[in-house]
């Protein structure tokens, strides 16, 4: 009982950090019908940036700092890079995203090097929050959650509460009528690209610690936060929420229960084959929950698509 | 009597609360042209989509030759011997106006999914598809890409597109639509030549064009139809006269 | 970007004064005959440069990097059927390869059956197992193009990728899987022990396979591909079901990556989790975008030139990915059209006889740019150096220049070449762009 409270935490965390990213994705998606490949790319800037500026100002001035600054590059990179090529279609936009992933890694590469950086937490947040039953659970995973949950709370506000919101909203299904009204549509795209990656760039900065920070960061996070919203549903925000929590619990529970394919499979009543070391099907009988844990986000995927093509909560199949 | 082309029997369909088709019953003859008109609004593209699967019906039957259409995909029906042209002309862009003609031609001629034929050999659908292009007149401009064709000439294209599986049930959205009066006229001379024999259903603006071509014509207003009959009989309904101008002047307010 | 050029699809050897004609017949009648000595042209010459190569590059690294380039020609067009031909976009297609490469692993390591075939119908295996994925996967994945194909093309490639480390008994775990080519049964004596004879064996599988893609693309279903990638609606509404069109592109495209697998395995005797990986899917798009997917052989300039490049630049660079991953973006925001893109842009002014007045001006801008971006790369690298080398060592080559990372006169000089270069080539800029309308527009004095 006290070790699925961990494990709750624990899934709870990894959850909402991908939440974090597939917010700023799905709402992406929603709006220009282009899935940002680069996106885990900001987060991985947001950790690195974060780092860059702990080491002269401390994690707090990080916190605040990177995600402006990956904000702003992710603006950039609209106006500058996706603008241009939108003229040809979807997917040499897509393929611009997926060729800018693979720069950013190499840039980040050139400039920090292969080695993970010794990024961590504030001092003031290393202590033990609570302990259920000997597993301690850190300060620092409250804290996530807290920031996570605000960014959700104030990311809902702004949607459906204000006026700027009503806008975004309105512009992210009717572009020209919006446009025909007097606003300036191009502006609140290249807006909203910039607060997806500026979100990121913030699950960067508080993952980074947590997560480490290598070059590698990106690709990692980067397909599950793609999986993610497709379970959700392309262009769900609660999809996105659901979908993230989903895969957050899925994977810490597998990784802490040592579930045998073995037993499931006798448990159904198929018995185990004599002479395993010889089956080629050996490796699927010694299948155990940790070895798969990180595959099924893919598997669980799959099957979404197979059954329901729209996601969990899509309403449309672009 | 023998069977109709086609026949719509209490068709319905709905937009979430709006119903746009509120149930319709037509039947229309063998060789028949007949056309349907209405105010704008009135949702004559919505039935033209519901008849050929672009959309599902809420309620009622479609059927071809008295074979009921429910379920089927658009490429079934189309199979069938119903084909369409659409109200945003719809052709290839990039291929040459040659091969769109050729791949209308590619499922009627029995090629399915062939990947042992090589089309360029095939005399059947070179010749085929140059005498289509004859009949729409576009043979000059055969080798172009379809993009760079002029309006006119692209919803030539478009109706040459639809003939070219020799379908028996010929729809056409809207062929007109924009047109010059010259071209409209070309398109007219046009429509009645590759359509000689087959049955066909038009949704048209143009009333000159209507009452030039139509055996028939059904007057939709809001999802109903007003009105059926011979050219001059409508013209004749004071209901039509009526409603239909009524309408019309409302939808320009 | 696939429909930008609409000469795609203009049949090879047919010149358009030709095609307008009155008579239908007689302009059909001669565009088919004239399109079957032209097509065949560029396949003889093909052929007989394939079979002179290893006569003028006779080392055995030549030889490994022409087999390299003959692979990944192979990949590339088959994954062009996807990209080019069919409008889908793929980021796990080296699955379909590694999956082929695995099994033909597979075969070379049983003993007996290996013994019995001879080694050149081996990438048949491959191509045989690459399909067999691709039918199961395309049985899902094909019901939409775009943005969800692309989805489901890299849930499926990520969870084959992470299988190699659990089902160890195929994919071998990390080790891979390794065998001898040399087991099979000889093909006319020949025991394929020599690169030499491999590069032959490899050469020919690109000739077939190459002339079996292009011919694909001429078939009902090829056409169809295309038509179903500009509009899939109205292909619906002339009775094709666009899935199915797509389905069967798939599973051809599946079939000849899994004939590259087997080459891979034939070439290196061994595969691993790197054959399989988001990151081989990723070359291979880089590949085909870069040569150009618009034309049919875009993939295989592309493969050469890429192959090319990473040769010569792994080899003299740390960095080359980076310099591969900006020119892989550059293209795609300049020259959406890739490398077949700007050859084909010519043909206009070589049919109007006025490419001679082009040369000129491209060497007035294109020099200095080189020159520009030359520079730049030095800067590059003399930053890389100066932030990752070991403490005390200043010492830095480039361009067969050696000197020292930290003082000042070699940061002048390469800051100098690139300001001076690239202001050179912006400065001549619009001249070119005149002699370019001027060279594509008929009449005057040529």
């Amino acid at each position: 009982m006290d070790l699925i409270l961990v494990n709750l935490i624990d899934g709870l965390v990894t959850g909402l950090l991908l939440f974090m990213l597939s917010a700023g994705l799905t709402l992406i998606f929603s709006m220009m019908g282009v899935l940002n490949f680069a996106h885990a790319s900001f987060y991985m800037l947001g950790a690195y940036f974060a780092y860059q500026i702990s080491i002269a100002l401390g994690f707090w001035m990080g916190l605040l700092i990177a995600p402006l600054l990956v904000g702003v590059i992710g603006a950039g990179v609209e106006r500058y890079g996706l603008r241009r090529v939108h003229q040809y279609g979807h997917v040499p936009e897509l393929i611009f995203t997926f060729g800018l992933a693979l720069l950013i890694e190499e840039l980040v590469q050139f400039i920090w090097g292969k080695n993970q950086m010794p990024y961590n937490g504030p001092e003031i947040l290393n202590f033990t929050a609570f302990a259920i039953s000997g597993n301690s659970i850190p300060a620092y995973k409250i804290f996530m959650i807290f920031i996570s949950v605000g960014i959700f709370l104030g990311l809902l506000y702004v949607l459906t509460k204000t006026r700027v919101g009503m806008i975004i909203q309105a512009a992210l299904s009717y572009p020209r009528t919006v446009e025909a009204l007097g606003h300036n549509v191009p502006l609140i795209f290249m807006g909203v690209f910039g607060v997806g990656t500026a979100l990121a760039g913030v699950a960067g900065v508080i993952a980074g610690p947590v997560l480490g920070t290598f070059p590698g960061m990106a690709f990692v996070l980067g397909s599950i936060v793609f999986v993610t919203i497709v379970i959700g549903g392309l262009g769900s925000l609660w999809g996105a929420l659901v979908a993230s929590l989903l895969i957050g619990w899925i994977t810490t529970f597998a990784k802490s229960y040592n579930i045998e394919m073995e037993d499931i499979l006798n448990g159904i009543g198929i018995s185990t084959p004599e002479n395993l070391d010889d089956n080629i099907f050996r490796d699927f009988w010694s299948l155990t929950s940790p070895q798969i844990a990180d595959i099924l986000p893919y598997i669980l995927m799959v099957l979404i698509l197979i059954f329901r093509p729209a996601g969990l909560f899509g309403k449309r199949i672009q | 009597m023998s069977t109709p082309a086609l026949e719509l029997n209490g068709l319905k369909k709905s937009f979430g609360k709006a119903e746009i088709i509120r149930g319709i019953d037509l039947s229309i003859g063998k060789a028949e042209r007949h056309a349907i008109i209405g105010p704008n609004g009135a949702g004559k593209s919505t039935l033209f989509n519901l008849i050929t699967a672009r959309f599902a019906p809420t309620a009622g039957t479609v059927k071809l030759h008295g074979e009921n259409l429910a379920g089927l995909e658009p490429f079934q029906i189309n199979r069938k011997g119903l084909s369409r042209s659409f109200q945003i002309t719809n052709i290839f862009p990039a291929m040459t106006v040659f091969e769109n003609v050729r791949c209308a031609l590619l499922w009627s001629q029995g090629y399915k999914y062939s990947f042992w034929h090589l089309v360029n050999k095939k005399r059947d659908l070179t010749e085929g598809a140059d005498a289509i292009l004859d009949k729409i007149n576009l043979l000059e401009r055969r080798n172009l890409p379809a993009g760079t064709l002029s309006y006119a000439e692209q919803r030539a294209l478009e109706i040459g597109i639809t003939i070219a599986g020799g379908a028996d049930v010929i729809m056409l959205d809207e062929p007109t639509a924009g047109m010059s009066n010259t071209e409209t006229d070309y398109i007219t001379d046009l429509i009645l030549k590759v359509t000689e024999g087959k049955t066909l259903i038009m949704v048209e603006h143009d009333m000159s064009v209507v009452f030039g071509l139509a055996d028939r014509i059904s007057v939709l207003v809001y999802g109903e139809i007003l009105a059926t009959g011979k050219p001059a009989e409508v013209r004749a309904d004071a209901k039509v006269q009526e409603a239909y101008l009524g309408a019309a002047l409302e939808a320009e307010h | 970007m696939t429909n930008k050029d609409p000469r795609t699809d203009i049949p090879k050897g047919a010149k358009p004064s030709e095609q307008i004609m009155t008579d239908p017949s007689k302009a059909s009648e001669r565009m088919r005959a004239g399109s079957m000595t032209l097509t065949l042209v560029p396949w003889v010459v093909a052929a007989v440069l394939l079979a002179i190569l290893p006569q003028l590059f006779t080392n055995n690294s030549a030889l490994t990097i022409m087999n390299q380039m003959s692979i990944t020609i192979v990949f590339a067009l088959a994954y062009n059927m996807l990209l080019g031909q069919g409008g889908m976009l793929s980021f796990g297609h080296a699955v379909y390869a590694g999956v082929g490469g695995f099994a033909c692993m597979h075969i070379m390591n049983m003993s007996d059956f290996f013994a019995s075939i001879p080694l050149v119908i081996l990438p048949v295996f491959g191509g045989l197992f690459g399909m067999g994925l691709a039918m199961i996967v395309g049985s899902f994945s094909t019901r939409s193009a775009g943005t969800v194909f692309a989805m489901i093309s890299l849930g499926v490639g990520e969870l084959i990728a992470a299988c190699s480390v659990i089902i160890v008994a195929f994919f071998g775990g990390e080790e891979g899987v390794s065998g001898d080519r040399t087991y099979a049964q000889p093909f006319f004596g020949v025991e394929f022990l020599q690169q030499e004879e491999v590069y032959y064996l490899t050469a020919a599988w690109v000739i077939i396979s190459a002339a079996l893609m292009y011919l694909w693309s001429r078939t009902p279903v090829g056409r169809m591909a295309n038509a179903v990638r500009d509009n899939p609606e109205r292909a619906e509404f002339l009775g094709y079901s666009s899935r199915w069109v797509r389905y069967y592109s798939f599973v051809a495209s599946g079939f000849f990556a899994g004939v590259a697998g087997g080459l891979f395995a034939i070439n290196y005797e061994i595969l691993t989790e790197e054959n399989l990986n988001t990151a081989s899917s990723g070359v291979i798009l880089l590949v085909t975008f870069l040569g150009g997917v618009g034309f049919f052989f875009g993939p295989i300039i592309g493969a050469i030139a890429f192959t090319l490049l990473q040769t010569v630049l792994s080899l003299s660079t740390e960095l080359w990915a980076f310099y591969a991953g900006s020119l892989f973006l550059a293209t795609v925001m300049f020259f959406p059209g890739g490398l077949a893109g700007l050859i084909m842009m010519h043909v206009p002014a070589f049919k109007l006889g006025k490419a001679g007045k082009l040369v000129m001006p491209y060497i007035k801008t294109l020099l200095p740019g080189a020159i520009g971006i030359l520079g730049l790369a030095a800067l590059v690298e003399m930053t890389f150096h100066y932030r990752h080398a070991a403490t005390g060592d200043d010492e830095m080559t480039i361009f067969w220049t050696t000197f020292d990372s930290h003082s000042l006169m070699p940061w002048i000089i390469a800051g100098a070449l690139t300001l001076i270069g690239l202001g050179i080539a912006r400065a001549t800029a619009p001249a070119l762009k005149d002699a370019w309308s001027e060279a594509n527009s008929a009449g005057g004095a040529s």
